[in-house]
């Protein structure tokens, strides 16, 4: 098993009648709301705790793209994977990922990953994501019924280029270039594992299985509702004779440790209910763009963002509700254990990513979680699937040699000396 | 009204009703498409022989993926025409339907014989935002599109309950279809620089506006009138943005006076 720490960055302080007053925490959240002075706080707190979880043996940290979202404060998850590559040696860098749709051109993509494949030394995993519709389509404007097509051409783009070893003309339909000649190229080769985070269309299942790509499912609903949706992937993954290495699915989860099951309420439950009841306040009608999904994807989905009911998409649940529905995994440690174990098994996946920051929780709570499940639940789960324990084909490859962030600064702080 | 499929050069795959008889007169539906029910067409049919295609993603008509952009849309009209052999039609074009009429006539403009723009898509006022459509829950649509809410939100659905699931998933996907073809002319901003060739048009051209229009307000009929040399404004009162539906007999005889 592999977990990866990951973490969304909500903004800590949206007001308590939030969800009352605004329309949405997504794409017209009112940016008086933010408040970059506490705001340069909140970012260096935030990647403490992601190099914090480097240092106690998370597999991997976590970063993703939003845009104009009160929960997700990385527009640009490039620049705090820079940061962390600086600052850590050995997680692997998870950037969940760029949407590629919105780089013009998307090249850009590939020159960054390039770059922070090599700065941090080939730890680079590499996800690429349509985006959401609130991103994609409501703040960066992309048509919704292009979004799709002009995915798949950037997609091509940025392989080629980390592929090809001679500047090649690229003539493509939303990107014409007459010079693609990458410059850095990454360490890892052909090219870092790619992730495409996904929810639960047919295509892109097959997209990630043409390609061998690890298919990611980021939600916030939990393991429970997540079962009958990667159910699927594993029976379109069994349709198409493909090996079921559960290295080839990861699953975003909500847990919060505690000593016991009573002093996980206690301390996290004011924080669980600030994301799940005020953070995931999403105006319906930008969840889904007509277009960004295609119908055949409607038809076959269980349509959930409807009517007016949508704006409640998450009425107020309390604590037990999503406990018992297995929105979060939380307690104690043999309780999470316990829960993971289920969690792993029934939707056969190899990546964990752990969202153990939750809303406006405080960093020394964040930390007591994040170190309980370091120590005391993923020692446990590291083995449960024995038979695929040499599967690495969907995790970094870092070179043996690669500098030390500490013989970094140390370096650094030194004066200029002429070479003897 | 006569319904039969034709097929395009580009190969996309028309459906079109027509009737009456006399000087031909096109009628493009906007980004809702056309409802199950449209008297206006009926009664312009008792003047004109009356042709209203529905554009790729509506209805029945199919090829989404072959239209893509707006010249697309433009050449779609035109080939779409010539299937249909005729020679410099009337042309009314509603909300995005006025958008893609008004490409038309830029590009060929004596191929017109009159133009009408109802309540038309093409221009934005940065004073006057026009609500973003492509937000809008199923809820949402009838107060900016009608004068009259619960008139309109019938007709929207066609009369069914948006509180049954079933009828809300039917309503749902066919507006993903519908306004992901419209999408692709009108989002983000349903802005493809008409302005800049709207001085190409010579056809007459009327400008039918609803007064209550509270999507692409009168205001714009005013810009439109400003930018074409030969055009005209006639506003209807109780009418919102889907006039024709709303205030059919007024609208007709706006159209006819007009073409008259």
């Amino acid at each position: 098993m592999k977990f990866t720490w990951f973490n969304l960055m909500p903004w800590p302080s949206l007001p308590d009648n939030f969800r009352e007053k605004h329309h949405s925490v997504w794409v017209d959240i009112p940016n008086t709301l933010y408040d970059p002075n506490k705001g340069h706080f909140v970012y260096h707190e935030y990647m403490d705790q992601l190099e914090y979880a480097d240092s106690l043996g998370y597999d991997g940290i976590g970063v993703n793209e939003h845009h104009q979202n009160g929960y997700g404060l990385m527009p640009s998850p490039n620049i705090i994977a820079a940061g962390l590559a600086r600052r850590t040696s050995q997680a692997a860098l998870a950037v969940i990922g760029n949407s590629l749709a919105l780089y013009n051109p998307p090249l850009r993509v590939a020159e960054e990953f390039a770059m922070l494949d090599v700065i941090s030394g080939g730890r680079l995993l590499a996800g690429f994501p349509v985006g959401t519709s609130m991103d994609t389509n409501y703040c960066y404007g992309q048509i919704p019924g292009l979004t799709r097509d002009k995915y798949a051409e950037a997609h091509d783009l940025v392989m080629r280029a980390w592929h090809e070893e001679e500047p090649f003309a690229f003539d493509g339909k939303y990107n014409q270039l007459r010079y693609v000649n990458l410059w850095p190229k990454p360490i890892q080769k052909p090219n870092p594992p790619i992730y495409i985070p996904g929810g639960g269309s047919v295509e892109t299942w097959d997209f990630c299985l043409d390609n061998d790509y690890n298919y990611s499912y980021l939600s916030f609903t939990g393991y429970l509702r997540g079962k009958k949706l990667l159910d699927g992937y594993w029976d379109r993954v069994a349709a198409r004779g493909k090996d079921e290495s559960p290295y080839r699915a990861a699953f975003a989860q909500t847990i919060c440790v505690a000593d016991t099951d009573q002093q996980a309420e206690e301390m996290y439950a004011e924080h669980v209910s600030y994301f799940y009841n005020r953070c995931l306040h999403v105006h319906g009608g930008f969840a889904d763009a007509p277009g960004y999904r295609t119908v055949k994807t409607l038809k076959a989905d269980v349509l959930n963002a409807l009517s007016e009911e949508m704006q409640s998409l998450f009425p107020n649940l309390t604590w037990k509700e999503l406990v018992d529905e297995g929105y979060i995994i939380a307690g104690s440690p043999a309780t999470v254990r316990e829960r993971m174990e289920a969690l792993i098994k029934s939707l056969r996946v190899g990546h964990i990513f752990c969202l153990i920051h939750i809303g406006n929780m405080p960093d020394w709570k964040t930390r007591y979680s994040t170190k309980l499940f370091a120590e005391q639940v993923m020692p446990h789960l590291r083995d449960m699937w024995p038979e695929w324990k040499d599967d690495n084909r969907w995790w970094c490859k870092p070179l043996d040699e690669r500098l030390q962030p500490e013989t970094g600064i140390e370096q650094a702080r030194q004066d200029a000396r002429m070479p003897l | 009204m006569n319904s039969r499929m034709i097929e395009t050069g580009r190969g996309t795959k028309v459906h079109v009703l027509d009737a009456g008889s006399g000087e031909p007169l096109v009628f493009m539906h906007g980004a809702g498409g056309l409802f199950p029910e449209n008297p206006f067409l009926d009664q312009l049919a008792q003047h004109y022989h009356v042709f209203a295609p529905e554009f790729p993603g509506f209805g029945e008509s199919t090829g989404e993926a072959l239209l893509e952009d707006m010249l697309d849309f433009a050449l779609h009209g035109w080939d779409v025409v010539h299937e249909l052999g005729l020679t410099k039609p009337h042309i009314v074009g509603h909300s995005m339907g006025g958008m893609i009429a008004a490409e038309m006539a830029a590009l060929t403009p004596n191929d017109i014989s009159k133009l009408v723009l109802v309540a038309s898509a093409g221009l934005w006022l940065p004073e006057h935002p026009i609500p973003d459509i492509f937000s809008f829950l199923p809820h949402e649509f009838a107060q900016y599109l009608f004068h009259d809410r619960s008139q309109g939100e019938a007709m929207l659905t066609g009369g069914l309950d948006l509180k049954n699931p079933e009828a809300l998933k039917e309503f749902y996907i066919g507006n993903s279809r519908r306004l992901s073809m419209a999408g692709k002319i009108l989002f983000p901003v349903p802005n493809r620089r008409l302005s800049k060739r709207l001085y190409r048009l010579s056809a007459p051209t009327l400008l039918v506006w609803g007064e209550s229009d509270a999507l692409i307000p009168p205001v714009y009929a005013e810009r439109f009138k400003a930018q074409i040399a030969n055009a005209e404004i006639v506003e209807i009162e109780k009418a919102g943005h889907m006039l024709p539906y709303e205030q059919p007999e007024e609208f007709v005889r706006a159209v006819t006076t007009f073409l008259r």
